[in-house]
């Protein structure tokens, strides 16, 4: 499974997102690659991911795009993460 | 090492700011003060703040700006703006005390800092302490301490 960690630059936001999604799906021993990326990677990306992380903010940004899109308020809480990564990929 | 990011004198408290924009605005400059940016990235992280919205406020009452990789930028570097009276950025982590600030040349180079960053912020504990931290000398203890 491909999910994208999204922020407006694709190397600060994203980049946090990406390390704690990946210790929140190892935590549910969920195997998936996570790629940080910036909107407009997200949006013009050849290969889609299934699941695309963001912060509330620029969910407008990526309307549209054939992915399952998760907010994220707190990046840091590998408790909202987990739960949410769990609702949406079970 | 986290300590090594942070430029001498760009760690910095105060009261209070007129608004979440000239806090980012004067985080930013602490970037440029200590050599790692152009005084041109600041109007680069505004525009973007401008255009996107506070997206980066990451996690409840604190914010990490920046903006994309550019010839503004000379090294990887982070610094911080810490408020006692927290600002209004419109984020849901509202208000917002810390404002953090960082930058990078390229898409790699600052990996490492947003890695021991990230590993020490999803402590609740270094967290809360943060928030709690009034002086800059118990700031550096909780951002440098498990870095080291």
């Amino acid at each position: 499974m491909l999910i994208y960690a999204v922020c407006g630059a694709g190397i600060g936001t994203s980049v946090l997102l990406k390390s704690n999604a990946e210790r929140a799906l190892s935590m549910l021993g969920i195997e998936a690659e996570v790629r940080a990326v910036s909107i407009e990677e997200a949006r013009g990306a050849d290969k889609m991911a299934q699941v695309v992380l963001a912060t509330p903010e620029i969910l407008d940004q990526l309307a549209g795009i054939p992915a399952e899109v998760i907010a994220i308020n707190n990046i840091f809480d590998l408790g909202e993460l987990g739960e949410k990564l769990k609702a949406t990929l079970s | 090492m986290l300590s090594s990011y942070f430029g001498s004198g760009s760690i910095v408290t105060q009261d209070t700011s007129p608004s979440f924009a000239a806090a980012v605005s004067q985080s930013v400059l602490l970037l440029v003060e200590s050599g790692k940016a152009k005084p041109s990235y600041v109007d680069e992280v505004l525009e973007s703040l401008k255009t996107l919205g506070p997206y980066f406020v990451i996690a409840p009452g604190l914010a990490l700006a920046h903006a994309k990789p550019s010839n503004s930028v000379l090294a990887p570097g982070m610094a911080l703006l810490r408020l006692a009276e927290p600002v209004i950025s419109g984020s849901a982590n509202d208000p917002v005390s810390l404002i953090f600030s960082m930058c990078s040349p390229n898409s790699s180079e600052h990996m490492e800092m947003l890695g021991d960053f990230g590993e020490l912020m999803s402590t609740d504990e270094a967290m809360n302490n943060l928030l709690n931290a009034s002086a800059v000398s118990v700031i550096k203890d909780i951002l440098f301490k498990k870095a080291l």
